[in-house]
């Protein structure tokens, strides 16, 4: 809280409103048909990875921040250096780590 | 024509049950035939909050199932006839209130009363949505709360998508009931103020119910408020939105429970 804050003395109220505008447009979308974008990117972006490399699930990390005006998707996914690369891909269950294949 | 409003919120504990009691019983004092009908199954609250608790016989599920006439379950009010209660049963499981069912009790209620007012349950049920199925108008009881906002914006929703009028191309009326409200609070920016409820919900406004002591008073009585204390703040309020549902034409204030400075100033329409 700074000097100008504390003058201020703004209630909670606003905040209230401006959270929920931006998660009803959000829910209204998502409830009424509208598909969720970020939703879905993060389906499609897990699932392409996923062909090439076996994703370990524990090292997945997704983070959304849904905004007024922009959105964000963020997704981490952490590969084992250690990794071949399956050629050609699509074939998931080619994609074992070396380590693994060479014992 | 008699006219079907369903009282619904989403989440529980908002007011519904107080609203459709002391709505009821402001149109019955306003000269209307009305019967409010609990559709609570296995947690019904009406008949307490209306005084009938010691006199159920027969509740909404044992006229559906024939077992009972619905005059025989009919809970007709001590204080005044033109009033009547239909009750949930609290013992059946939900599941026992059945589309066709509940549209036959209804269409009986209807040749019976001018008002059939109904009770929903909390949540997006079976009851709940059994409850809006048949309804002209809804009342959604929204307190100026965040988790309440979100879960009436859900039912308005709904609203608009699962009753027969929605599925006949036609509209629900919806009309908002603000319960709970604090104008001191929101002139201070503690709370969300009538218009950001109005604005977020985009729903027109039917009343706004000031908090107050009076409502625990008269549901520790068993008697609606409008009965129990006409004069009180939230009496007053009610008795406002009972005219507004009859389509009279009621200036939106917040009742204060003295009459103020303001008050005295701008005077009141006399009740």
């Amino acid at each position: 809280m700074n000097l100008f804050n504390l003058f201020k003395r703004q209630g909670t109220a606003p905040v209230a409103r401006d959270r929920l505008q931006i998660l009803l447009a959000y829910e209204r979308g998502s409830t009424r048909g509208a598909p969720d974008l970020l939703a879905i990117l993060r389906e499609e972006i897990l699932t392409a990875v996923g062909r090439h490399v076996e994703i370990d699930s524990d090292r997945v990390n997704v983070r959304m921040d849904r905004g007024d005006k922009v959105s964000t998707l963020e997704v981490d996914i952490e590969i084992p250096n250690t990794v071949r690369m399956a050629p050609g891909g699509g074939r998931r269950k080619r994609a074992v780590p070396a380590h693994r294949s060479a014992s | 024509m008699a006219k079907v409003v369903v009282v619904t919120s989403g989440k529980g504990g908002v007011g519904k049950t107080t609203s459709t009691a002391a709505l009821g019983a402001a149109l019955a004092q306003l000269g209307q035939n009305v019967v409010v009908v609990d559709f609570d199954v296995g947690l019904r609250n009406l008949d307490l909050v209306m005084g009938a608790e010691r006199r159920v016989v027969y509740d909404l599920i044992n006229v559906t199932q024939g077992i009972a006439k619905l005059p025989q379950a009919l809970i007709r009010d001590k204080r005044l006839e033109r009033l009547a209660l239909l009750p949930a049963s609290q013992t059946r499981d939900k599941d026992a209130l059945t589309e066709d069912g509940v549209a036959r009790v209804i269409n009986s209620l209807k040749q019976m009363f001018d008002w059939v007012i109904c009770d929903s349950p909390a949540g997006i049920e079976r009851g709940a949505t059994l409850a809006m199925r048949f309804a002209d108008t809804a009342i959604v009881v929204t307190n100026p709360e965040v988790s309440s906002v979100r879960d009436s914006d859900r039912i308005i929703g709904i609203l608009d998508a699962k009753t027969v009028k929605a599925e006949r191309g036609e509209r629900v009326d919806k009309h908002l009931l603000i319960s709970r409200y604090d104008p001191a609070r929101a002139a201070r920016g503690e709370m969300l103020s009538i218009d950001d409820v109005i604005e977020i919900l985009s729903t027109p406004l039917l009343g706004i119910i000031p908090e107050s002591e009076e409502v625990l008073r008269a549901s520790n009585l068993g008697s609606p408020v409008t009965f129990n204390n006409p004069s009180s703040a939230p009496a007053r309020a009610y008795l406002d939105a009972a005219r507004r549902l009859m389509g009279e034409d009621v200036e939106m204030t917040i009742p204060t429970e003295k009459q103020g400075f303001l008050g005295k100033l701008f005077g009141r329409r006399a009740a």
